[in-house]
């Protein structure tokens, strides 16, 4: 960790007024939180489809690309990380820091947000609110490591990470057994599972296998992107 | 010898500099090769092999599934296309949302971020005309990317001589939704790609928009009791959340088309149908206008 490269992290992804666009996301699942909590359906299909498929299934993807690729990505294009590569920083260090930054804002933006509306929605029954807020936590943390790793590797970091989220894990796995056990979204659904009462969700993926998964895609795409990012040639515009 | 003072007298001399006197294209001309500029940046032409990647992909990913059909229904010895061609485009219509995603900011923020707009408009080409340009362009592209399936459909369908008169009538359904997707998409995308000089953000930003939105319109409407055992008319009105949906709606509605599953996307009653039409309408006409306000000032 490097204070003065996270700070200026957090202002390139925060500041001007893009802090707004970014909170508009979590507010509107806690207006669907407030708006579900007075509705007549069954509670618990209802956290499903909130917690599961909205938070767990589009926010936490988007949310992790924005942050995941926007600590990194940006800087890389438009030139101006040759100022940081320039300063004897070891470039393991540059990249943990961009993903502590990374993960405490998919964190703040997600996982807390989650489990808010988890509360407001079911409240504390059946470890419904925490169970999602752990998976959400842990999916937030994988997916901005994932998509940090995108960023240094590719310029198409958003677009390729897009496709992995949407085409990946919500098109094939919807339709394939297998491609569920490679998803970072199920991997959080397994947590989820693991905390929330028995029987209340259900998972495709084992806790075991979830776990290790989780911790060599987040540990794999830090190592690989700090690799990369020592090897980093920089291209003009195409 | 020279002093100072003599030496900077500020005297111009000729130097036979001569002045361009051919003819000028004008501003028409300018806006034309704006057009044409932007229709080929949205699919990477000439530019480098690895800009063509994406868009090419994405167009595959759109005209492939067609065939697949085409030989799924000649093999199999079908009596009708298994997909409407309306209901093609709501299927594979997110491949049309990354393409408009990836190439919105292709065409707005890379200008910005050279901060090249003020060359453009020292030239005979108005704001108007430069943002009239590259709307076209994106509407243009995606025109070509949501039309050619339905045409290699009608094609197959005709192949395996399917009744001529249904299926001309299906196609037209298929491309007015076209062309009503094209034209919020264009308003919608370059509208916030316009907003934004990095392309990342432009990306996620259109994406997240449109798939959130969408995803919410259909939890909005199960809240609504769209999808119990007796399905609430009015639950339908959660559609109007979502850019894509509405027009899904509205076609549905208008056109009888959908098919008969009772989670369809349809535009409840006349009023439903004046109401999507004129959200459509505002929404395309409004982003426009948010693009135009934004260049008042570069």
């Amino acid at each position: 960790m490097n204070t003065t490269v996270a700070r200026l992290t957090a202002r390139g992804l925060f500041g001007r007024r893009r802090i707004l666009i970014l909170l508009a996301v979590p507010v509107m699942l806690l207006v669907i939180a407030v708006i579900a909590r007075n509705s007549a359906i069954d509670k618990l299909e209802l956290a499903h489809s909130i917690l599961g498929s909205l938070a767990l299934g589009t926010l936490v993807p988007i949310t992790g690309l924005i942050t995941g690729t926007g600590v990194i990505a940006t800087e890389i294009e438009d030139g101006s990380i040759v100022y940081l590569l320039s300063k004897p920083l070891p470039r393991w260090k540059i990249v943990t820091t961009k993903l502590a930054v990374a993960v405490g804002a998919s964190w703040l933006l997600a996982a807390l947000p989650t489990y808010l509306a988890g509360l407001i929605l079911y409240g504390t029954a059946d470890g419904i609110a925490a169970g999602y807020a752990l998976g959400t936590l842990v999916a937030g943390t994988a997916y901005s490591a994932l998509f940090l790793l995108l960023g240094v590797v590719t310029r198409h970091a958003v677009i390729a990470g897009l496709a992995y989220a949407l085409i990946w894990e919500s098109l094939i796995g919807n339709y394939v057994e297998g491609a569920r056990t490679l998803s970072v979204q199920q991997w959080g659904l397994s947590l989820t599972k693991a905390i929330a009462a028995d029987g209340a969700v259900t998972a495709p993926v084992g806790l075991t296998t979830a776990v290790w998964l989780l911790i060599v895609a987040a540990v794999g795409a830090t190592a690989l992107a700090s690799v990369k990012l020592s090897g980093l040639t920089l291209n003009g515009e195409e | 010898m020279t002093t100072p003072a003599q030496s900077h007298r500020g005297v111009i001399h000729d130097i036979g500099y001569r002045p361009y006197t051919g003819p000028r294209l004008g501003r028409r001309y300018a806006t034309r090769s704006l057009y044409v500029q932007g229709l080929r940046a949205a699919f990477g032409l000439g530019r480098s092999g690895k800009s063509k990647v994406l868009p090419f992909l994405l167009f595959g990913g759109l005209v492939l599934p067609t065939m697949a059909i085409i030989a799924i229904v000649a093999f199999a010895g079908l009596k009708q296309m298994p997909m409407d061609y309306t209901e093609y485009l709501s299927y594979f219509g997110v491949l049309a949302q990354i393409f408009l995603a990836a190439q919105a900011p292709v065409l707005m923020s890379r200008d910005l971020r050279h901060h090249v707009v003020p060359l453009y408009f020292s030239r005979p080409a108005s704001r108007g005309d430069y943002v009239a340009a590259k709307f076209a362009s994106m509407f243009s592209a995606l025109m070509i990317l949501l039309t050619l399936p339905l045409l290699v459909l009608f094609l197959g369908a005709m192949l395996n001589s399917f009744p001529f008169g249904e299926n001309l009538a299906h196609l037209c359904y298929g491309l007015v939704a076209a062309v009503l997707y094209a034209l919020l998409y264009s308003a919608l995308g370059l509208a916030i790609a316009a907003a934004t000089p990095r392309r990342g953000f432009g990306v996620a930003a259109i994406m997240g928009g449109l798939m959130i939105t969408s995803g919410l319109a259909q939890i909005v409407r199960g809240l609504t009791g769209g999808f119990s055992s007796v399905p609430s008319e009015s639950s339908h009105w959660a559609e109007l959340i979502s850019p894509t949906r509405t027009i899904e709606g509205l076609v549905n509605k208008v056109f009888g088309t959908g098919g008969d599953n009772f989670d369809k996307m349809l535009a409840p009653g006349t009023t439903g149908v004046l109401v999507y039409a004129a959200v459509i309408v505002l929404l395309t006409a409004g982003s426009y206008a948010l693009t135009l306000r934004r260049y008042r000032n570069v």
